[in-house]
């Protein structure tokens, strides 16, 4: 046995060094090549071995995913954790690996939403070589990250790392702390809420629109934003109440359902997500209140079938890629090999596999995985997801253009529900990707190389 | 402002007796083995759990009698061959026992159930309004809730102070060796105490699963609060513990429910600062922004003006 394995090393290393000249060869005499049916076996053979002998030498491209996977929120990072293993399986591993044969790890940092446990976590990821860390529950820690990658990029030119924030979507990471090396890869707060009121305002019956959300600086973005656009667009629509609580702390919503009864609100507003978004819709459902609840995060994991038929027709999501009915067929065999792999889950963030697949195809495109030339690569890169809709990472600021849709949750039309609950989100109104684009603010710092 | 004023009242009153549950058992296991137990809120996430696995075969009514008992179990088997090992060691050995049996049903939790939120719902008999009030619900669960808490409070007294049971059990928690010279097996006391301690937090966690929705992190919203109104009781007093337990249910319900905040404050003294003030965040906090933190705050109060708490009678 132990005479076996230095001379396989050998035959391997001895393929390997031979084909770049081999491969000359083939490019510079086409026509006698093509004549020797023997010679192009015995290459092809050397080839393939080559290339194989490359794929069981590469390394794994290794990508950091940094999420609760532990403690009050861990629901949405372990769902997410696993949508991207499997995209990940599934769009490449599968069909080869990128870059010639290298097989995508996903390494997971369990930050439990926390900004200090991610500081501890980004540590981790440094001294494990990371170089791509995905990022996307709670703007806070999406700031944090910001910085410290920041930071960590200008001390260590060559070791760069690039940060891919699926889902936090303070705007402010687009604007005034906006960074060559973040790449936000969902609409922000303020896209959306420029959508989601657009939407509100066709609405005539609504008048008195309460506004309720988590104490941190997305909630805030939220509040404000509602309610300036709300004022601009329909300016007989009152904001009957601006409310905010601390996150993950609230037992129980009814008293805060009390003061919305009590404004006589006929339409809510909130950025609430995880446990305080089941625990608020279900003390406005218990109480009788018959509004519509508009959201950002109210649905899959655990929140549809809680809210169940209460929440048919009632609660509305702003978000990207349709969730019914979907547009192509590719998506739907991705959604059905999903389930098929996790039949308790769904595909609730597939922007997830859009932020992964431009990042892969920004790391063929540039034929490595050198975080500055991805972010380059990146940059005004177009890119047509599973859903056949172009979307568009922008230049300037690193903000991807995408059409967005509003959703309502119910059991009628529906292919892919949700929490297998028999519910499910159905759009009922689309706003094409030219329409979400918003200027901004955003003057990057380019690190020079 | 009437109708907020009475359904504030009621809010404050159903959170406070659901905390009571919690917060006798834990207090009673402190006067006894002079340990906080930081698994107690497990022990509440626990019954939620046990309550909406049984309740997806047997239905509601069964889970709430079984659910209970079973963490009742765990809760005595948890106290004989755990904590009485560790006592040998001493206070701190028997605290770090507890908060790493905390974190260890969190992860047990996960690992059976999963991360998610747990589709656990109210029994379809408690489906319907109870009465509605100016044009607000107050669901028949919530009432069934304040039953249930009323109906513990009362029975909990009734057999500590009545029954000869609860003579024992004071006994044993003053004078625990004259209690064991008269012939009592005080370790099976304890044993006894700790189960049914736990049991009422399972019971709890059955009662408040449905309306506060069953996630694993209902243990870590829960837990801190009610050693706030073990602190605030006075370790060890269970009429400290019922106070103490009504009044942070019912000051976060009114602090919710008002309208005022620091600016109103500033009115009163004739002060008013522009919107681009740096302290902005803190001139325009309202009292409903920082209701959940108000225990805390209160907890701060009572350490420095009463340290025993408000009926603690220990460390006189």
């Amino acid at each position: 046995m132990q005479a076996n394995y230095p001379q396989g090393n050998v035959e391997l290393s001895t393929a390997s060094a031979a084909m770049p000249g081999e491969i000359k060869v083939l490019l510079k005499f086409p026509a006698r090549f093509l004549t020797r049916p023997l010679s192009v076996l015995v290459i092809s053979l050397a080839a393939f071995a080559a290339v194989q002998a490359r794929a069981q030498e590469s390394e794994p491209v290794r990508i950091g995913f940094m999420d609760p996977l532990s403690g009050p929120f861990a629901s949405i990072g372990t769902s997410g954790l696993l949508q991207i293993q499997f995209a990940a399986d599934y769009l490449f591993n599968s069909r080869g690996g990128i870059l010639d044969g290298r097989m995508i790890e996903i390494v997971p940092l369990d930050n439990q939403q926390s900004p200090t446990e991610s500081q501890i976590q980004f540590r981790r990821a440094v001294s494990e070589g990371l170089r791509y860390i995905f990022q996307g529950n709670s703007s806070a820690v999406a700031n944090a990250l910001n910085t410290a990658v920041l930071r960590h990029n200008r001390r260590n030119p060559g070791q760069e790392i690039l940060q891919i924030n699926y889902s936090a979507v303070d705007p402010i990471l687009t604007e005034e702390n906006c960074s060559f090396w973040h790449f936000r890869f969902d609409a922000h707060a303020v896209m959306k809420l420029n959508v989601l009121t657009d939407f509100i305002a066709l609405n005539e019956e609504i008048k008195r629109v309460y506004v309720i959300g988590q104490d941190y600086s997305f909630g805030h973005v939220v509040a404000e934003t509602s309610e300036r656009m709300l004022n601009e667009k329909r300016p007989d629509i009152e904001i009957v109440g601006n409310e905010f609580h601390p996150i993950g702390q609230v037992k129980d919503f009814t008293p805060y359902v009390t003061k919305i009864v009590a404004s006589g609100a006929d339409a809510v507003i909130t950025g609430n997500f995880g446990a305080d978004m089941v625990s608020l819709a279900r003390s406005i459902i218990d109480s009788g209140l018959d509004i519509p609840i508009y959201t950002f995060y109210a649905a899959y994991d655990g929140i549809t079938a809680t809210l169940g038929a209460d929440g048919k027709n009632r609660i509305r999501l702003v978000h990207n890629d349709s969730g019914n009915p979907i547009p192509t067929e590719e998506r739907k065999q991705f959604y059905r090999d999903f389930k098929a792999a996790h039949p308790d889950r769904d595909v609730t963030q597939p922007r997830l596999m859009n932020a992964l697949s431009m990042l892969v195809q920004a790391m063929e495109e540039t034929g490595g995985t050198d975080p500055y030339e991805v972010a380059l690569a990146l940059e005004d890169m177009r890119f047509t997801t599973l859903s056949g809709e172009e979307i568009w990472m922008r230049g300037s600021d690193h903000q991807i253009i995408q059409a967005l849709h509003i959703s309502v949750m119910t059991d009628e039309n529906i292919e892919f529900d949700a929490d297998n609950s028999g519910f499910g989100l159905y759009t009922e109104h689309f706003v094409p990707a030219e329409q979400t684009v918003m200027e901004t603010s955003c003057e990057m710092r380019r690190p020079r190389r | 402002m009437p109708e907020v004023l009475i359904f504030a009242t009621l809010n404050g009153l159903v959170t406070g007796l659901l905390l009571f549950m919690l917060a006798s058992g834990l207090t009673v296991i402190f006067s006894m083995m002079g340990v906080l137990n930081f698994a107690h809120a497990s022990f509440y996430m626990l019954g939620a759990y046990f309550a909406y696995s049984v309740s997806l075969y047997f239905g509601y009514w069964t889970g709430l009698i079984v659910a209970p008992l079973i963490v009742g179990v765990i809760g005595a088997l948890v106290e004989r061959y755990g904590l009485r090992r560790v006592h040998q060691h001493g206070h701190v050995a028997e605290l770090v026992f507890t908060f790493g049996l905390a974190f260890l049903i969190e992860e047990a939790v996960q690992f059976f159930w999963g991360a998610d939120t747990k589709n656990y719902q109210t029994p379809d008999l408690l489906d319907f309004p109870l009465f509605t009030l100016f044009g607000q619900e107050f669901s028949a669960y919530r009432g069934f809730m304040l039953a249930i808490s009323i109906g513990i409070f009362i029975g909990l007294y009734q057999v500590l102070t009545r029954s000869r049971v609860g003579l024992i059990i004071q006994a044993a928690i003053s004078h625990p060796h004259m209690v064991a010279n008269l012939g009592h097996n005080v370790p099976l006391i304890f044993t006894a105490v700790f189960g049914v301690g736990t049991a009422l937090a399972g019971l709890a966690g059955v009662i408040a699963g449905p309306v506060l929705t069953t996630f694993p992190g209902m243990a870590l919203v829960l837990g801190s609060i009610v050693f706030v109104i073990v602190v605030i009781g006075g370790l060890g007093s269970l009429p400290g513990a019922f106070l103490a337990s009504l009044l942070i249910g019912l000051l976060q319900s009114y602090a919710i429910a008002t309208n005022v905040g620091m600016q109103d404050l500033l009115a009163l003294f004739g002060l008013e600062f522009p919107r681009s003030h740096p302290l902005d965040d803190l001139w325009t906090l309202n009292l409903s922004q920082i209701a959940p933190i108000l225990p805390f705050l209160l907890l701060v109060l009572v350490l420095i003006f009463r340290p025993t708490g408000l009926m603690g009678k220990r460390e006189q």
